[in-house]
């Protein structure tokens, strides 16, 4: 692998080897001295053009204790309105001499055109509205994680319910493109004001129906639904959102016994979830968290190390 | 040289006889001393005539200028071109209008016809002088906010009353900024979803279109509507047209040619508004533009400097070249289909604009008395388009690699050559 652009491109090999390893980091994690040295030497830019808190300081932490140098380059607001070209922001990077360029931008495709212009590897950390590859694979690592924990097998035969913004979501995408492959049956859930278009050829089934869906998940996964979307009228209020698709206290009684909540992050609670649900037994939120820099690290070490 | 001998031509009505043109136009009579062009094998037609050429000056000089986007039309076979109005200034007033002709003029290549804005500075707030723009030297009788939609009913209906008297024509970019706003970039569908690109559905052209149909039938003031991409907006035509509502309408070649398809890697040549849509559509264009539902074809050749482009699709500007590849995309999509004949391209490339615009001395058949505007074309040639052998200044040009039809081999624009291959 010399890039990480998105789900679609990497073959199931590549999955199965990064989640493998994912595995082993997490390992690294639980220990006191949380140092690698498999990335010694090796530079590791963050270059994020969007705000990002989690997912950064996630993907620094994977390049550190894998002993990269890491640095975090803000680039907020559009290269356009600065007058800097997207392309002339990367190749400035580049030419530094750097190996990986970890980039967030509000550009769907934007990390994709990147690559065709560096020669550092790019991983997508979130591509406007089209995918965020490491948030499924951590997504997924963090299920698998937890079944095998309770005895409940892998994913396989898994019903993965999504519910949210899907429209805008890029989580969405990426997930909708990596759980199938991994024996998961997805179920998306929105109002038709934030269902993609297309949706019928996704390897998915799609409802408008939280409630039909519910009791039949092993993981509910909430995504978050952004308040300023109101105004452009994709839903009449957050008190009608949450009333028909937000996991309330009232939904969370129907969930099957075995049944888990994840959601990526940032809340809002109140809105797409409750509180009872987020902070629940059922959740697997901050498992989620801890998944991520595991997951990162894996991508690291296929990506710069595992072919050297 | 003011005389030529024009021999072995073929017309495009299949017949062949030598053209003899002196002093600018066309004559009866074989000229004394004239030069002898051998055009055996070659068609003449009528030089081609563009409604809607983006050229950036003023204010984008790097990326086109008049010149430069006149030498690019005489290369593809072009006679005549509009001038659309979104430059920096916006051509809202008689001067700036005037200065766009002026500098048509010293570039002395094609007939550069400065269209006018709509509104002051594309705003779609207030009228811009349409009167005086058309009483001047300029003479506009085209107006488009082309770019923009004009999103207020109410002042689209008082544009079209304004420029009755003088008979002229609104050119509208059909968006509607409810449906498909500033965001969107992508024909909404499967690909949009999957690219998370933000979708521009059909229907936001075909309201806009129903709308301004019903706002030209109702102030008896015409209509000519800009870049028509979907098969919605090819029906509200042809209901418009069934009705007796006086509304043109243009494709352009890319709509023609290409599919949304196109835009999966990301590349950013292929952004263009409205986008690039799905076969279903594209069939329904190519069908239209055949049985006249759709009158002309426009380029909406739109030059862009690499830095425009180089950004995230959804922030790379839109719009791509096609002033030299016209010609070539026509014949590919609609002659060597059979869906056009040699006469229909005449139609829709030369007379029919000509006749939209007004503009007297264009799209005229090719016999004594009339202005000596022709282009030789091979209908045999094939080539490889190269970005790089352009005459305009800008390379978003994306036919660049693909193999088409490369006919024009001379074009002559009132009796003097001005391409020649």
């Amino acid at each position: 692998m010399k890039n990480l652009l998105g789900i679609e491109g990497m073959s199931l090999d590549d999955i199965r080897a990064v989640l493998a390893t994912a595995e082993e980091m997490h390992e690294i994690q639980q220990r006191p001295v949380k140092k690698l040295p498999a990335l010694r030497g090796r530079t590791v830019v963050n270059l994020f053009f969007e705000d990002s808190t989690r997912t950064r300081s996630s993907f620094e932490l994977a390049a550190k204790w894998l002993s990269a140098d890491a640095i975090n380059v803000a680039a907020k607001g559009s290269s356009a309105s600065k007058g800097e070209s997207m392309r002339d922001t990367l190749m400035t990077l580049d030419s530094m001499g750097v190996d990986a360029i970890v980039m967030r931008h509000a550009g769907s495709g934007s990390v994709a055109q990147a690559a065709g212009w560096v020669r550092a590897s790019m991983i997508n950390a979130g591509d406007g509205t089209h995918e965020h590859p490491t948030q499924a694979l951590l997504d997924a690592h963090a299920m698998l994680r937890h079944f095998r924990k309770n005895d409940l097998g892998d994913l396989e035969g898994k019903e993965v319910v999504i519910v949210g913004d899907l429209l805008h979501s890029r989580v969405v995408r990426s997930n909708a493109l990596l759980l199938p492959q991994l024996g998961a049956h997805v179920t998306i859930v929105a109002p038709p004001t934030l269902m993609p278009p297309g949706v019928g050829t996704w390897n998915v089934a799609v409802s408008h129906d939280l409630d039909a869906v519910l009791p039949s998940a092993d993981v509910v996964m909430m995504l978050r639904v952004q308040r300023e979307r109101m105004l452009g009228g994709f839903f009449p209020s957050e008190r009608e959102y949450t009333i028909r698709y937000g996991l309330t206290a009232a939904r969370l009684a129907k969930l099957a016994p075995n049944a888990v909540i994840a959601h990526p992050g940032p809340l809002n609670r109140g809105l797409e979830i409750s509180s009872a649900a987020a902070d629940s037994i059922r959740s697997i939120v901050l498992d989620q968290v801890s998944a991520g820099v595991a997951v990162r690290m894996s991508v690291l070490y296929h990506l710069l190390a595992a072919e050297n | 040289m003011t005389k030529f001998v024009i021999s072995g031509a073929e017309h495009a009505d299949g017949t062949r006889a030598d053209l003899f043109i002196a002093d600018g136009v066309f004559v009866e009579e074989r000229p004394s001393g004239a030069d002898v062009i051998d055009a055996d094998g070659l068609i003449a037609l009528p030089g081609l005539v563009d409604l809607h050429t983006h050229l950036r000056e003023p204010g984008r000089e790097d990326a086109e200028t008049v010149a430069s986007g006149s030498m690019a039309a005489a290369r593809g076979g072009f006679t005549c071109i509009h001038a659309m109005a979104n430059t920096t200034p916006v051509t809202d007033t008689a001067e700036n209008a005037e200065h766009i002709l002026d500098l048509g003029i010293k570039a002395d290549l094609v007939q550069v016809v400065p269209i006018g804005a709509i509104t002051k500075a594309l705003a779609g707030k207030e009228l811009a002088e349409l009167g005086l723009m058309h009483a001047s030297r300029a003479a506009v009788r085209v107006f488009s906010d082309d770019g923009m939609c004009v999103m207020d009913a109410g002042l689209m209906r008082r544009a079209f009353e304004w420029i009755k008297p003088f008979d002229g024509v609104l050119a509208q970019h059909a968006q509607d900024s409810g449906l498909a706003g500033p965001g969107a970039c992508c024909h909404e569908g499967d690909i949009s979803g999957r690219l998370g690109l933000a979708g521009w559905p059909p229907v936001a052209e075909s309201v806009i279109i129903a709308r301004d149909a019903q706002l030209a039938e109702a102030t008896g003031s015409r209509l000519h509507v800009c870049h028509i991409t979907t098969a919605e907006g090819v029906d509200v035509i042809r209901w418009a047209k069934a009705r007796g509502i006086n509304v043109t309408a243009e494709a352009t070649p890319h709509h023609l040619y290409l599919k949304t398809e196109e835009v999966v890697n990301y590349d950013t040549v292929y952004k263009v508004n409205p986008p690039l849509r799905t076969d279903e559509h594209v069939e329904a264009i190519r069908e239209a533009l055949a049985d006249g539902t759709i009158d002309i074809v426009g380029t909406d050749h739109a030059p862009h400097a690499p830095h425009d482009k180089d950004h995230s699709f959804a922030e790379a500007k839109p719009g791509m070249l096609g002033l030299e590849q016209a010609l070539s995309v026509i014949m590919e999509t609609m002659v060597t289909t059979g869906r056009l004949d040699w006469a229909g391209v005449v139609d829709r490339m030369s007379a029919a604009p000509a006749r939209i615009g007004r503009v007297a001395g264009q799209g005229r058949p090719l016999v004594a008395g009339e202005p000596a505007n022709l282009v030789l074309v091979d209908p045999a040639r094939r080539a490889t388009v190269d970005r790089d052998a352009s005459a305009s200044f800008s390379r978003n040009n994306p036919y660049h690699g693909r193999d088409l039809p490369d006919p024009v081999e001379l074009t002559m624009w009132a009796g003097r050559v001005t391409h020649r291959r």
